[in-house]
């Protein structure tokens, strides 16, 4: 990238199972303005504002008509990605690189609470051939799972432990609402929602929202001693059928991986990279993604959990704010996931801060079984 | 205040189904399909030589979660990069800035995007009911006809336009699309007809009223270097804007004033040096969902002054041989399938600029102009050119 986009500021509102005296706007409010009053700017210095929100979880034709007002939209420009948040991070940084805008704010917002998330996730599928198979998003992720594990070897006590693990680094971050000291045991009979993903293997519903506010190279160096760069950005989108596809091997990852490393300059995502913020809607999803992102070889992922390597204090530590499985909404959920390695770069992490980080990825996925893939590299500002 | 991109994009292909009232004959992920092999054999391209996808449409329509996924299948872009804006009815041109977006950010080469409607398949009035506020707005509101025959009955009362005026313009966009072989309504009416259709809301008759319709389109955005390898004449983008409003209907300006059209073509027309957008712009595609719109939305993009949406109608300087030619594909009052309506516009423009209009081609257009419609009265604007 001939110029650089910089993320100077993010801001999320605490994550709760039900936050029922919130509406969504006043949820964008909340944090739309706190970021910006945190970097010391106005809604007068961004040029643009980018949202980010389904309208099935709404429960809203044009989501984003109803935000204008909390996100400063009036009379400006604003537009929304409906996927998950990390290709909102994506559009954002690319109407920046344009050269029409030279900032952004960004706003992702979901009240998972007043939506059904299987009616929900059934509507991603095949409305002639699929749907009425009773197909949502835990039953096929769990197919996933199971083919996963299946080909690989990989263990449900692997699984597992990567709850534990998440559970553990989520009782560090002040947002999440699920965090909890949890034992593999526990997890393994927590009891199943759809074999082999038990309660603790699974993501809980979440309402909750994520600001942050991104700028062209020479406006971040002026609003922030620290600026996080984007270095490396890209998404694929894999074929719709479950069946046209390899379910234990998601290429839509790997080429997203590819085309993002080689965009930062990166050989050896092992080696150059300090730490991992990945989509873990379901446990098995942590391993899989990081094989599929090239920091172990296929089915070595629960070796790694299994030898601390992404624990906190380990040589990767994946997932320090404690994951989706600690309490992030789906949407938002990626957007969360580049707002906790930004702050993690900017040294802003608190009690999960993973020490001298200097170069962090952030994946987001949606679609059945991780269709749609996007790996964002950033990097501390120097 | 936007800025012209850093890198020169233009359009250099388009395609679009035959839109209709019903395509029972194929489902969405085929329809979808159709634009794309059109617009691809417009470029005499295939799938291969794209980087990318943008694609959207209204969810609760079709009821559908995660088009964007379906469609790959229907694009063909296996492994490619996509991507799914939706902003209501604006959804077109929001996908159409994409397009400029992505190649202008230098991350991409060349970009598809894809807008599409299968109306057949859902209830749009229910869907578009659903975008009001559950508390407040809901129970009042009574989808697209009641909101514009409102603002219609108070911009008659502001200015004096009258139901004659109106009715021009549907006799106008329906003779236009007698031209266009995508076209939804071809008509060939009277004013007489248009006042004698049947009375939907005051004053807002069937024949002010844009249809229903199920319908996909497909556009190529391309950076410089591969433009000109593509097309010998792609219509460049020379400016992009869009202005959101208030979500409430109460707090909204919907007379005679569309602000956002206001403001957004202001700041287009500075950005792409236009000063009297009636003679410096060749062509139009505006995005009227009725009658009373067009001539609203003259005022509001400055081809008149307020108040004299009618008298410019009445001059003749809006049909096909006038000054400036608004709507030769016959508009959305011909076609509408909304989350492609407003791209429909842009491809228009391109098609005017690129000199393929066939039947409906204005001569010597150097400049186009195309604007999207939707949300609570939102607007985006873009500016094409003959030159980069």
């Amino acid at each position: 990238m001939a110029d650089r986009v910089g993320i100077v500021g993010v801001y999320q509102t605490k994550y709760e199972s039900r936050k029922i005296f919130d509406s969504y706007p006043e949820l964008v409010f909340e944090v739309s303005s706190k970021v910006l009053e945190e970097t010391g700017l106005a809604i007068e210095d961004m040029d643009q504002i980018v949202t980010n929100s389904q309208d099935f979880w709404d429960g809203r034709t044009i989501s984003n008509r109803t935000v204008s007002e909390a996100c400063g939209s009036v009379l400006r420009a604003e537009s929304k990605v409906a996927m998950d948040g990390s290709f909102a991070v994506f559009y954002a940084a690319m109407r920046i690189l344009s050269g029409c805008y030279d900032s952004c704010l960004l706003v992702s917002h979901c009240k998972m609470s007043e939506g059904s998330p299987h009616l929900i996730n059934n509507a991603m599928f095949d409305p002639l051939y699929q749907r009425i198979l009773g197909f949502d998003e835990l039953a096929t992720c769990a197919m996933q799972a199971k083919r996963y594990m299946y080909k690989y070897g990989i263990t449900e006590e692997q699984c597992a432990q990567v709850a534990v693990k998440n559970l553990q680094n989520g009782k560090k971050n002040p947002y999440p609402h699920r965090a909890m000291d949890v034992t593999v045991g526990q997890v393994m009979s927590s009891g199943m929602l759809a074999d082999p993903i038990k309660a603790l293997d699974a993501y809980p519903i979440t309402d909750g929202a994520c600001a942050m506010i991104l700028a062209i190279e020479e406006k971040a160096r002026k609003w922030s001693p620290k600026p996080v760069w984007i270095t490396g950005i890209a998404s694929r989108l894999d074929s719709f059928y479950l069946g046209d596809r390899d379910l234990a091997e998601v290429a839509s990852l790997e080429l997203a991986a590819k085309k993002a490393y080689n965009m930062a300059g990166v050989t050896n995502p092992r080696q150059e990279i300090d730490l991992v913020e990945l989509s873990d809607f379901y446990s098995y999803q942590e391993l899989l993604w990081l094989e599929g992102m090239g920091f172990c070889q296929r089915g070595k992922a629960g070796e790694m959990i299994e030898k601390g390597i992404t624990a906190l204090n380990g040589e990767l530590p994946v997932n320090p704010s404690g994951g989706i499985l600690s309490g992030n909404p789906v949407t938002v959920a990626g957007a969360v996931r580049v707002a906790e390695a930004a702050l993690q770069l900017m040294g802003k992490a608190g009690q999960h801060q993973v020490e001298g980080a200097k170069r962090g990825l952030a994946q987001g996925h949606c679609g059945p079984c991780g269709q749609g893939q996007c790996v964002i590299i950033l990097e501390r500002g120097v | 205040m936007a800025r012209r991109s850093k890198r020169n994009v233009a359009i250099v292909a388009t395609g679009q189904t035959d839109h209709r009232s019903k395509r029972p004959d194929v489902n969405i992920v085929e329809m979808i399909n159709e634009a794309v092999r059109r617009c691809l054999d417009d470029a005499h391209m295939t799938m291969e030589d794209i980087d990318g996808v943008v694609i959207g449409n209204m969810e609760h329509f079709e009821g559908i979660f995660f088009t964007e996924m379906w469609s790959v299948d229907g694009a063909g872009s296996f492994l490619k990069h996509g991507m799914k804006i939706t902003t209501g009815g604006t959804t077109g041109s929001s996908l159409a800035l994409a397009g400029y977006y992505h190649v202008a950010s230098g991350l991409f080469d060349t970009v598809m995007t894809i807008g599409w409607e299968k109306q057949s398949e859902g209830e749009t009035t229910a869907g578009l009911i659903f975008q009001a506020d559950p508390l407040w707005e809901r129970a009042t509101m009574s989808g697209a006809i009641g909101s514009f025959a409102a603002s219609a009955t108070a911009y008659m009362h502001k200015y004096g336009i009258t139901e004659e005026q109106a009715a021009k313009v549907a006799v106008k966009n329906r003779k236009n699309a007698l031209n266009n072989p995508h076209a939804h309504l071809k008509l060939d009416l009277t004013v007489e007809q248009v006042l004698k259709s049947k009375m939907l809301a005051y004053p807002i008759k069937m024949l002010d009223m844009c249809p229903t319709s199920d319908g996909a389109c497909a556009m190529i955005f391309a950076s410089e270097e591969k433009a000109k390898k593509i097309s010998q004449n792609p219509a460049w983008v020379i400016a992009g804007v869009t202005r959101h409003d208030q979500p409430f209907g109460g707090d909204l300006e919907m007379v005679a004033n569309l602000r956002t059209l206001r403001s957004a073509t202001e700041e287009a027309y500075k950005i792409a040096g236009i000063k009297e957008p009636l003679r410096d712009l060749d062509v139009a595609e505006l995005y009227e969902p009725c009658t009373f719109a067009e001539l609203s939305w003259y005022e509001a993009a400055g081809f008149c002054g307020p108040g004299e949406g009618g008298k410019l109608i009445d001059s003749g300087a809006t049909y096909m041989d006038g000054e400036l030619p608004v709507n030769p594909s016959g508009g959305v009052l011909s076609t509408n399938c909304i989350g492609a309506t407003a791209m429909i516009r842009v491809a228009e423009a391109a098609i005017q600029v690129m000199g393929k209009g066939g039947k409906r081609q204005v001569p010597n257009v150097n400049r186009s102009l195309a604007t999207g419609f939707g949300g609570s009265w939102w607007s985006d604007v873009m500016i094409l050119s003959r030159t980069p």
